[in-house]
């Protein structure tokens, strides 16, 4: 006898092929399961590209080594920032998406065909921009300010990609939609996929923002438009480039909630506080545009106030609240695991070896510290003056978009491997040492960068030297000396860089199959959480250790925040 | 788990941990402060940005400049005019691929209207070693009023990319006593 909410034969609801993971027990829909493979190797692919460009740039940076002849350092810099910031990172957030839809919810994907039609216009964008790029007459550097303008097709590849990665969006929203209509889960959504849905919610008033303003400049690299206002761009552009990197935030705090999950069976202190901090991220972030024009012209101190603050320090209480949230839910959980003894046993018995839960940490702490601390002093009205577009600014965002954001993503990559490709991480001695050496370097390249940017070296520039300059000067010795270290902890990071992707292409071709016979897990799961306590106060664990780091954090942040008004009291008087 | 449905169907009805509640009135109080020390530093501190801003085509800033360097020029470096405007003065400095011109001579513990705006492509005023950093738009013509606190030769870097020459681009202000 069929059952009375069985599928009709010849439906998508019938058609769609399941198997049942065997180390999670959630159902998986095969062609989700295709999709998410394809974007992630297009991510990583993306990354690969676009790390060795970072890689290459660093080393130009590095006064004693200054590699690239200055037409390449600028041609090369544009293609590190679209590949690895759009690319890799858009690719990346679009399988994230349809794993905390698809795969957690045990649903099947809204309509693969469409999905598929999305990736190809993402691939297609992200080859015909890169091509734009190496043809040369390109090199605007990824946010293409005007006047200044690439050839048409460079704009046009990002409007294709931004299209696709909305589509990608749209078929998130509607496996959802399918989920919920097909009772495929009980309750509410899982928080991961609460996070990953404030992600795509900012994702559509992100990519709307792009094709604002992209599809102008491209009528205007056409001669179709005469002007395009150079205010305007950068007001609707950062519309697009701030909140995107609020969708890297929400998309990244989940992976961290995910591997908590999965590594150590950590379960949200209060889902209500939780969520709510993603909430926070959707309903304050949307005129965060307002901090990169402090230094310009033709805004009022109120409005650059407002934005920045009022709105924006909202969005980073969601950030803040995270912080404790997430080493809390770490603490309670491995105090529930019996390390109990002292503030930090919980922290030392921790699972170090796993790559999963020793990226998803380091991640963690460097983008609180150090993306998170410099990226609200940045934000500051006055305190941006003393950094504004000095190399101050690619250190506080590697802080968080590599550090935080890469090294987060990089993370989950060893669950995707096992859980999603079906193959075991190979060569796990070195997969161990993956992370730490990725966040060693992405450490070093966000402080030194910041360091060098203090001392006022710019961005974005070929010769620090000014050699060829018409009125040379000398620029601060200190700031030589920060961008060797950069460089120094650039080539860390592209160790730790390549021996993820060898790792990551290592499995996917020549991993141990795991969909066949019942070997475990190199990395192993948690064992389900099944005798995880219910939440209530009586089972309210004492989180010692937590307070001690979010102490730490706090007293850092206020340190750091008063060093610069200090700083920023000691130059010219400026009215 | 972060993974699977909350088990408690009606977790909005949860008690909130106290840690969390109490670091949440922290983080909170301490944006509020944040916020309020930008408005503050209106009123206290000595450093903040004007945002007196007019339209202006770029022909028309070119020819004020040039008026300026005339009046005031007093001598002559690598080429550019080495202008020296009285305290108090309007100084029009102009920002074009690539270079920042003329050169300025100030007195320290003097204010000047400077006059900043591009003629072509975005550009960033980066007086170091002082580290005054400030975006020039072309078609837009920003005032600050700068007073030198300290004498001796200053360098006008471009820390907006603006093209092959963006390394090559500089300026220079001196401060006499
Ligand atoms: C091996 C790893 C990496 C190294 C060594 C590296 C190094 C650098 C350096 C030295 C700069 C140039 C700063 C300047 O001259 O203005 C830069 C810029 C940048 N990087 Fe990276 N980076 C790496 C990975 C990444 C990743 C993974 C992302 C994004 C997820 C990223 C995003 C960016 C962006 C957006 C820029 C700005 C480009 C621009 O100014 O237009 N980087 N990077
Ligand atoms: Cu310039
Ligand atoms: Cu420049």
């Amino acid at each position: 006898m069929a059952a009375i909410d069985a599928p009709y034969p010849g439906s998508a609801a019938a058609a769609a092929i399941f198997r049942t993971c065997r180390f999670t027990g959630l159902k998986v829909d095969i062609a989700a399961q295709r999709l998410i493979m394809a974007n992630a190797v297009a991510a990583v692919v993306f990354l690969a590209v676009g790390g060795v460009m970072g890689l290459l740039v660093a080393l130009t940076r590095w006064p004693a080594v200054h590699l690239l002849p200055s037409e390449w350092f600028y041609l090369v810099l544009t293609g590190h920032g679209a590949n690895v910031l759009l690319f890799w990172i858009i690719f990346f957030e679009i399988a994230i998406l349809y794993f905390a839809s698809a795969v957690l919810l045990g649903s099947r994907i809204a309509t693969p065909k469409i999905a598929w039609a999305a990736f190809v216009l993402m691939l297609v964008g992200a080859v015909m921009t890169n091509v734009a790029v190496f043809q040369g007459d390109s090199s605007v550097m990824f946010t293409s300010y005007p006047p200044m303008q690439a050839s048409p097709h460079f704009y046009l590849g990002l409007i294709i990609f931004a299209v696709g990665a909305l589509i990608g969006v749209g078929i998130f929203f509607g496996t959802l939609v399918i989920a919920h209509g097909e009772h495929t889960y009980e309750g509410s959504i899982p928080l991961v996929t609460f996070g990953a849905l404030t992600a795509a919610i900012i994702a559509v008033f992100t990519l709307a923002s792009g094709a604002i303003i992209l599809i102008p400049t491209y009528l205007w690299s056409l001669g179709l438009i005469t002007e395009i206002d150079p205010l305007m761009y950068k007001v609707v552009w950062w519309g697009m480039g701030h909140s995107s990197q609020q969708i890297n935030v929400a998309a990244h705090v989940s992976v961290w909630y995910a591997i908590g999950a999965l590594t150590i069976g950590a379960k949200p202190l209060s889902e209500k506080v939780s969520r709510s901090a993603f909430l926070l991220y959707i309903l304050f972030l949307q005129l965060a545009s307002a901090h990169h024009l402090l230094a310009d012209p033709g805004m009022s101190a109120t409005w650059k106030i407002v934005n920045t603050s009022y709105l924006m320090y909202l969005a980073v209480l969601g950030s803040l609240i995270h912080g404790l949230t997430v080493p809390g839910a770490l603490e309670a959980a491995q105090r529930r695991n019996g390390y109990t003894k002292g503030a930090f046993e919980w922290l030392r018995k921790a699972p170090w070896g796993n790559p999963a839960f020793a990226g998803m940490f380091l991640s963690l702490v460097m983008f609180g510290f150090i993306g998170g601390i410099s990226g609200v002093v940045l934000g500051t009205e006055q305190l941006n003056l003393l950094m504004h577009n000095t190399i101050y600014v690619p250190g506080h965002f590697h802080g968080t978009v590599v550090a935080g954001t890469t090294l987060a993503f990089m993370a989950m990559t060893y669950y995707v491997l096992p859980l999603i490709f079906q193959r075991d991480v190979i060569w796990p001695k070195l997969a161990r040492w993956q992370p730490y050496l990725f966040g060693i370097g992405a450490a070093g390249i966000s402080l030194f960068m910041m360091g060098a940017g203090t001392l006022g070296i710019p961005r974005r520039h070929w010769d620090i030297t000014l050699t060829d300059a018409m009125h040379p000067f000398d620029l601060p010795s200190g700031g030589f000396l920060m961008m060797g270290l950069n460089g120094l902890s650039a080539v860390i990071a592209a160790a730790g860089g390549i021996l993820y992707i060898v790792i990551t292409v290592g499995t996917v071709l020549w991993g141990k199959r795991l969909d066949k016979g019942d070997a475990p897990l190199n990395f192993p799961l948690h064992k389900q959480a099944a005798t995880v306590a219910e939440y209530g106060s009586h089972t309210t664990v004492k989180l010692p250790g937590t307070i001690i780091l979010v102490s730490i954090f706090f007293l850092s942040f206020v340190l750091y925040y008063f060093v610069n008004w200090k700083y920023l009291s000691e130059i010219w008087l400026l009215r | 788990m972060a993974i699977s449905p909350p088990r408690n169907r009606l977790w909005w009805n949860e008690p909130i941990e106290r840690v969390e509640i109490g670091w949440i009135v922290v983080a909170f109080l301490w944006g509020l402060f944040m916020f309020f020390f930008m408005i503050a530093w209106h009123f206290i501190g000595g450093q903040n940005l004007s945002t007196e801003t007019y339209r202006i085509k770029p022909p028309a800033y070119e020819e004020k400049v040039v008026a300026f360097a005339e009046k005031y020029q007093v001598a002559e470096e690598d080429g550019t005019p080495v202008v020296r405007p009285p305290a108090g003065e309007d100084v029009y400095l102009l920002a074009r691929l690539w270079e920042w011109w003329p050169l300025l001579e100030l007195k320290k513990g003097q204010s000047y209207r400077i006059h900043l705006s591009s003629l072509d492509w975005q550009h960033g005023f980066s007086l170091q070693p002082v580290n005054i950093n400030i975006s020039v738009h072309p078609g837009y013509e920003q005032i600050i009023t700068l007073t030198p606190t300290q004498a001796g030769e200053f360098g006008i870097a471009c820390n907006e990319y603006c093209g092959i020459g963006h390394h090559m681009m500089t300026g220079r202000i001196r401060v006499v006593e």
